[in-house]
């Protein structure tokens, strides 16, 4: 589940990315070291190693957790490289003054080894530190400031606008009839002034009897009617909303942002979320997840001591006192519902149901979590079948019809796949 | 074909077609619902006036949902993922009674029990007790700290008086039940070492030390034998409820399921033979039983003796002459079969051991069915011991008294003299764990943790070890009583390093396998279990029976006129040790079908005599006189009770055992006669039993749920027929259609189910059902079944998803009523194991209004409770009466808060299975074939992209069944055992599976509602000719 931006932002996106890539070309150059291959196959394989191992301390442009890659076999020798990304702790041990320097400046955070990588794959993992994803840091920093914008506006006119312009028309219309009033009223205040016949004279100053039309039949009939329909509607719609909690983003113990740690430092969801793929629950990270991190990550921007919102992790170790987050999305009891089902077997990304939760500064319920939107799923999703021989049969067993494999064929739909 | 033609019946209200059970019958629900206190009923305005505040209130509590907290851990533990379960392997023993387990823990929360498949003794099976022992954990009831003088205290005070005081105390006794833990016997040994060699008592409350001494006496062992009830063609019991209550009936059970499978190509089983007074889960089981008086008991027994030492060419033993139907064929099977028969008995009186153990010498059995060479140490009570304690603490002659984790106030025969004698003693400690009638009674409770909560060991029989481990951390300021032990003898070493120690050198030590004791440890510890191999054989010993013989003689009479008392265990009870458990209570008694009582089983033809009838469990009680002890308990007629006895069942008439079992029932241990040197639960002298004019209602679930006449629910057959043609006993309704006779599965008005990937179904053996209830509880447990409480059940709404009807049957033939009454003297016995049957062609489901109860695509009829309207149109319809009515909201409720504290308490409620929802008020709901385990294991295949492997997902029920007789699988797969059982030749996604094995039959075949639960033919091993 890698972390994916909403649709609307693409566009922006793109262009962004375009002139970046003029920029970058322009002036970021490196110097990496010629053994290290550029071949594409040699960066892709670079790029999954790096993903599963190094992502979460370290970005290729940027500084994070450690240092920013990019060039690295520039500023060390490959083998030495090669050495550190094997057993730092080893190297740091024999006094390697390049290892000891690195080891001091980073908060003596110690690097976990990775002796289990071979040759290829640290050839291949430097490979893609030099020559992946060239604009990695530019396009997250783009897309970070941009990110407010693009998920307001649209494709076509902006709702508000319509509003406006809705409201101006309204106006105007009103003011016609305010006009025509008023010559109305003129031209009968001249015409009676005039002699007239008797006629006439009653046709210009004629009653509308407003009051006949009121007591008619038809009027109540039509009347009530609409009254009891728009109560009705509106009494309905009322209901059918009780107990949704859409939208709801309670205020949280600690202003954690997932914008900061899933958008911008593109954490993966399971390092927190760690039961997500065991189990029913995907698990509201424990204080010891958040201190691999904030052991050393004290405040934010760079600034110096430490955060107040950081310092409450703090307490809650050093207090052994649990952290009460709020819960924001509440399944009814009588609803049982298992992430790993969805997320491990199902290969649902998170954001299906959760939404942009990489843009959300506070946590917000993004789906109503009603039954209608599960089956609603239900209906639409395919099955994951491909490689899982417990769908070989019902893969079997369905292949005479032309429409995919659904999640209702085989039994989505029913009660006792979530009311137990 | 053969049809059986025999009458069955549930109740003998039901044989006698009592009008006030005719009525209640064809009534789904009793009538005139009553209202939880006060009877005042309430009119239609306060109604309407209900509803729209309620309405209004609803709608304002919607505004706004409460805020829920998500709690993570502080530090998360490596091995705990919230929603997954985590399994630790350990042991369950109290007052002698043994099972190795397996304990499911959820984030940190035991909350069910298994048997321990590795286990050589029990197995995956378990006992209601032992399923139900999870619940005592989270008791309300439970001392949360250390007490001095009935005050609360603190350790540190406590330790340094005790110490002083029992120093200082003069003759100090440590009174305990059986000690399985050679590790804690090494610190009881410590600590009375230290107080200048302090005896160490041992009692148990249902004492087996007439066989010790008798295992003594003929060969000079100490301990029981060990049975092999699995290598027996014959069994013959006199009194020992082996299957129920006696000394280690899950395994015996599993033992006897073994010699009960039979199958068209080993048509082959054991026969069983029983005499007994009372009549007991065992004696149900037997394939012959003979009712017996306690008084002709040890004749009976003397006169097996004198048959078999006739063909044996032995001398014969002098004993008054007594008439035992069956004895002699039971004989002349027992020769035929020496080395592979068993003969025991339930007796306490050594003499009698001491013939049975000749008898079984005399068979071969010695060394082949019953092993002495490697005995067991379940039972080490010594009986004579403890009177003579009892005499000196009344004496005034003991200094100090030290109670382990027992509680003779209550449950020893004279427990009133000891009450007494505790005040006498200048020092006075427990461990036990509640304030029960014992701990009441002492200056110092130190309160041992809960078994749960415990290190141990267990050493059950020679060269079988087993270990406990604590699956939660401790929920109160209590101590391991080990801990307490070595502290008060001055040793700070923890229990935990003194029992690991212990094991370095007694079993690490003597074992090749490993060099690394961790590695030795955590393998011991990971299994549960370990055993070291040694060879059974045969131990020789002195045999003469004489002395015994004429012992016996003195003490038994062929002809004894008064009315005779037999005490006995309940199935669900025990001794009453765990009493204050409501799941225990209102488990249906297996034979008589009560619940949360006590009573006074009689004959038909006492209370004929006696003029008590008895109808719907409304009754008379009776005061029961024995000397100077008198009781005034209800009558319950029992078919099958041995004339001129009453029956009376131990664990009851607690006082201070917590709100739940307290004021249940009486007490019948005070009753008991220990002037024999033994604990003597038959008392044959004496006895006057008057009937009184006080009314009672005893609340029996037999007659609840009938199928309205409906016959062959019940199929059956003899063995000999079975040989004969493999689907004896069997009825097959043919249906007439256009001009043919046909079954009823091929005229249907539905399209039929198709199943494409599981069909989930079960498969019961009614031969190894021994109806012994374990799976009941293990239901409850595993799926947050409420207990609704006495009256509740007198109301007909006991809320269980399976039940084991217990029918009675008569032989063919007997027409009339009086021919029937008299047969229901001694009626064969059948269990059927009932709950949901999953019908294909389901009549809940075309009933229900809202769509409620639908099919899935798997087999299974679904409940869904938040959709139920609860119009119980689906109970009603539905022909095997399995739906059960929430007709009130049981959880968090003050007025159930007594009885149904694992959905009351917030204690109590950790218990629950946090995968199944709690019922609300106003829902129905029924067995779900386990659906929370059906949905976890399929997900664990997909998970692993693998197909479901047989076995891996299996049903609460299945898996606590000692004998194997309820077996849960898919239908479609080819592999699986029930498809091997059933012979399904052809899996196809079609839900009318064509079944082959002739004893698969469908209950109610007739009416085709197509179920998924398939039953196997009861055969009993008995002559054609009597069948």
């Amino acid at each position: 589940m890698s972390i994916k931006r909403s649709l609307s932002s693409v566009p922006l996106r793109i262009s962004t990315l375009v002139m970046l890539f003029f920029l970058s070309v322009g002036t970021q150059v490196f110097a990496a070291n010629p053994d290290v291959s550029d071949a594409e196959e040699a960066v892709a394989a670079g790029k999954s190693i790096f993903n599963a191992n190094c992502r979460t301390c370290h970005r290729l442009d940027q500084k994070n957790v450690g240092p920013a890659l990019r060039g690295v076999t520039d500023r060390h020798s490959i083998d030495w490289t090669k050495r550190f990304i094997r057993n730092s702790q080893a190297l740091i041990a024999s006094g390697d003054a390049e290892a000891v320097a690195i080891y001091n400046e980073y908060n003596q955070l110690a690097m976990p080894a990775h002796e289990f990588l071979g040759d290829d794959d640290l050839m291949n993992l430097l490979a893609y530190i030099e020559y992946g994803d060239k604009v990695d840091a530019s396009a997250a920093a783009a897309d970070g400031g941009s990110g407010e914008g693009a998920a307001a506006g649209g494709s076509g006119v902006p709702s508000e606008y319509l509003t406006i312009i809705l409201g101006v028309l309204v106006l105007v219309l009103f003011l016609i009839l305010v006009v025509l009033g008023l010559i109305i009223s003129i031209l009968t205040k001249y015409l009676n002034t005039q002699k007239l016949e008797e006629d006439d004279e009653q046709f210009i100053n004629q009653k509308f009897e407003f009051a006949k039309i009121f007591k008619s039949d038809a009027f109540i009939i039509i009347v009530t009617t609409i009254v009891i329909a728009l109560v009705a509607k509106t009494a309905i719609d009322e209901l059918y909303t009780i107990g949704v909690q859409q939208g709801y983003a309670p205020k949280q113990p600690i202003a954690f942002s997932h914008e900061l740690h899933a958008g911008q430092y593109e954490m993966q969801c399971q390092y927190c979320h760690t039961g997500v793929e065991l189990g029913k629950s995907a698990n509201i990270p424990s204080a010891n997840i958040c201190m691999n991190c904030h052991m050393h990550i004290q405040n934010v921007d760079g600034k110096d001591g430490i955060s107040p919102e950081i310092q409450k992790i703090y307490n809650a170790v050093d207090n052994n006192q649990p952290i009460e987050w709020v819960r924001v999305h509440n399944l009814p009891d009588l609803s049982y519902f298992n992430h790993a089902q969805h997320v491990a077997v199902g290969g649902v990304e998170c954001q299906t149901c959760h939404g942009p939760i990489e843009e959300m500064e506070v946590v917000y319920q993004h789906s109503s979590l009603t039954m209608g939107w599960c089956i609603d799923c239900h209906r639409q999703t395919d099955i994951r079948a491909a490689g899982n021989e417990y769908y070989d049969k019902l893969v079997q067993l369905h292949s005479d019809s032309k429409a995919a494999l659904k999640v209702k064929d085989i039994g989505g739909l029913e009660c006792a796949k979530c009311h137990y | 074909m053969k049809e059986n033609k025999k009458t069955y019946w549930k109740g003998l209200e039901e044989l006698t077609n009592d009008p006030e059970f005719v009525k209640n019958a064809e009534r789904e629900f009793p009538e005139a619902p009553s209202v939880l206190g006060g009877e005042e009923g309430s009119s239609r305005r306060d109604f309407l006036k209900l509803m729209g505040f309620s309405l209004a209130a609803a709608s304002l509590a919607a505004c706004e949902a409460p805020v829920r907290k998500a709690i993570p851990y502080v530090n998360k533990p490596v091995d705990i993922n919230p929603s997954i379960p985590n399994y630790y392997a350990s042991t369950f023993a109290s007052g002698g009674d043994y099972a190795s387990i397996v304990v499911k823990t959820r984030e940190g929360r035991p909350i069910k029990i298994d048997g321990n498949d590795l286990s050589p003794i029990n197995g995956k099976g378990v006992s209601a007790i032992v399923e139900a022992s999870v619940l005592s954990l989270y008791d309300k009831q439970r001392l949360t700290g250390p007490y001095i003088n009935g005050e609360k205290a603190d350790w540190s005070s406590l330790d340094s008086e005790v110490k002083s005081k029992l120093a200082s105390a003069g003759t100090v006794k440590i009174v305990t039940n059986t000690v399985l833990s050679p590790s804690t016997q090494k610190a009881l040994d410590l600590f009375a070492e230290s107080f200048g060699g302090a005896e160490i008592i041992t009692y148990d409350p249902v004492s087996n030390y007439g066989i010790r001494k008798a295992a003594e006496t003929s060969y000079g062992v100490q301990g029981l034998p060990t049975y092999h009830f699995d290598k027996a063609n014959v069994i013959v019991s006199f009194g020992a409820d082996f299957l129920g209550t006696w000394i280690s009936p899950i395994e015996y059970a599993r033992q006897y399921g073994k010699g009960r499978k039979i199958s068209k190509e080993s048509p082959t089983m054991s026969r069983h033979f029983q005499f007994e007074s009372n009549l007991s889960l065992t004696g149900a089981n037997a394939d012959y039983r003979t009712p017996v008086k306690p008084s002709q008991s040890g004749l009976a027994v003397l006169a097996l003796y004198n048959a078999i030492a006739k063909k044996a060419g032995a001398a014969s033993a002098s004993g008054a002459a007594v008439e035992v139907a069956h004895l002699d064929q039971a004989a002349n099977e027992l020769w035929a079969n020496r080395g592979k028969s068993i003969v025991v008995s339930g007796s306490n009186d050594p003499n009698v051991q001491i013939v049975i153990n000749a008898i079984n010498d005399l068979l071969n059995n010695n060394g082949a069915t019953v092993d002495f060479s490697r005995p067991s140490y379940f039972r080490k009570g010594d009986d004579d011991k403890m009177n003579k304690f009892v005499a000196d603490l009344k004496a005034g002659r003991v200094g100090g008294v030290v109670f382990y984790n027992c509680n003779p106030v209550y449950d020893f025969a004279r427990g009133e003299e000891i009450e007494e004698g505790i005040a006498k003693a200048k020092v006075s400690v427990a461990t036990n764990g509640s304030m029960d009638e014992t701990a009441s009674k002492v200056q110092y409770i130190a309160p041992d943790h809960h078994y749960l909560e415990s290190w141990n060991d267990f050493n059950p029989r020679s060269g079988e070890y087993s270990l406990s481990q604590p699956t939660i951390s401790p929920l109160f300021d209590t101590r391991q009583a080990q801990d307490s032990f070595l502290a008060w003898a001055g040793d700070d070493s923890n229990y935990y390093d003194f029992l690991q120690d212990n094991w370095r050198t007694s079993l690490f030590e003597n074992q090749s396998e490993t060099s690394d004791f961790q590695e030795f440890w955590d393998r011991s510890l990971y299994n549960g279990v370990y055993s070291v191999n040694s060879e059974s054989s045969s131990v020789s010993g002195d045999l003469d029976i004489s002395s015994a013989a004429t012992a016996i003689g003195r003490t038994y009479k062929a002809d004894n006129p008064g009315t005779e008392l037999a005490i006995y265990t309940k199935v669900g009870i025990g001794s009453g040790a765990f009493s204050n458990n409501p799941w225990l209570q209102e488990m249906s008694d297996p034979i008589s079908k009560a619940t949360w009582d006590n009573y006074l089983t009689v004959s038909q033809k006492w209370a004929k005599d006696n003029g008590v009838k008895m109808v719907e469990g409304a009754t008379k009680k009776a005061k029961i006189t024995i000397g100077d002890k008198s009781l005034t308990v209800p009558v319950l007629v029992q078919p099958g009770q041995a004339d001129g006895t009453v029956g009376l069942a131990l664990g009851y008439g607690r006082t201070k055992s917590g709100r739940v079992a307290d004021g249940v029932g009486v007490n019948a241990y005070a009753l008991l006669d220990a002037s024999k040197g033994f604990t003597n639960y038959d008392i044959t002298e004496g006895v006057t039993v008057e009937i009184t004019s006080d009314s009672y209602k005893i609340a029996q679930t037999q007659t609840h749920q009938t199928y309205m006449g409906r016959e062959f629910v019940i199929q059956e057959a003899t063995l000999a027929d079975y040989k004969e043609d493999a689907s004896a006993g069997r009825y097959k309704p043919q249906i007439y259609k256009e001009g043919e006779f046909m079954k009823p599965s091929k005229v249907s008005l539905w399209k039929g189910h198709k199943y494409s990937q599981h069909h989930w179904g079960l498969a019961i053996d009614m031969n190894s059902c021994i109806g012994c209830g374990a799976c009941t509880v293990a239901c409850q447990v595993e799926n947050n079944v409420a207990v609704v409480g006495k009256q509740e059940v007198l109301n007909r709404r006991e809320m269980a998803w399976i039940r084991i009807d217990r029918y009675y049957s008569s032989p063919e033939g007997s027409s009339s009523n009086s021919e029937l009454e008299r047969a229901a003297d001694n009626p064969e016995v059948t269990f059927q194991p009932m709950m949901c049957q999953h019908c294909n062609n389901a009549p809940c489901e075309t009933v229900c209004p809202v769509a409620a109860t639908t099919h899935s695509s798997e087999g299974l009829n679904q409940m869904t409770y938040n959709r139920c309207i609860g119009t119980r149109y689906c109970a009603n319809n539905c022909p095997y009466k399995v739906r059960r009515f929430n007709w009130f909201k049981y959880h968090d409720n003050k007025d159930f808060s007594a009885v149904n504290v694992a959905q009351n308490d917030d204690l109590g409620k950790m218990v629950l299975n946090p995968d199944v929802t709690v019922r609300a008020r106003g829902v129905i709901e029924k067995c779900s074939m386990c659906v929370q385990r059906i949905q976890s294991g399929k997900l664990t295949a997909k998970r692993e992209a693998r197909k479901v492997k047989d076995g891996e997902i299996n049903t609460a029920c299945a898996t606590a069944c000692p004998t194997d007789a309820i077996v849960f699988g898919d239908m479609n797969d080819p592999n699986s055992k029930i498809t091997e059982m059933l012979k399904i030749e052809e899996n196809t996604t079609s839900a009318l599976k064509e079944v082959n094995e002739e004893r698969a039959y469908h209950v109610l075949e007739e009416i085709n509602v197509s179920p998924n639960v398939w039953y196997f033919t009861k055969i009993r091993n008995k002559e054609k000719t009597e069948a």
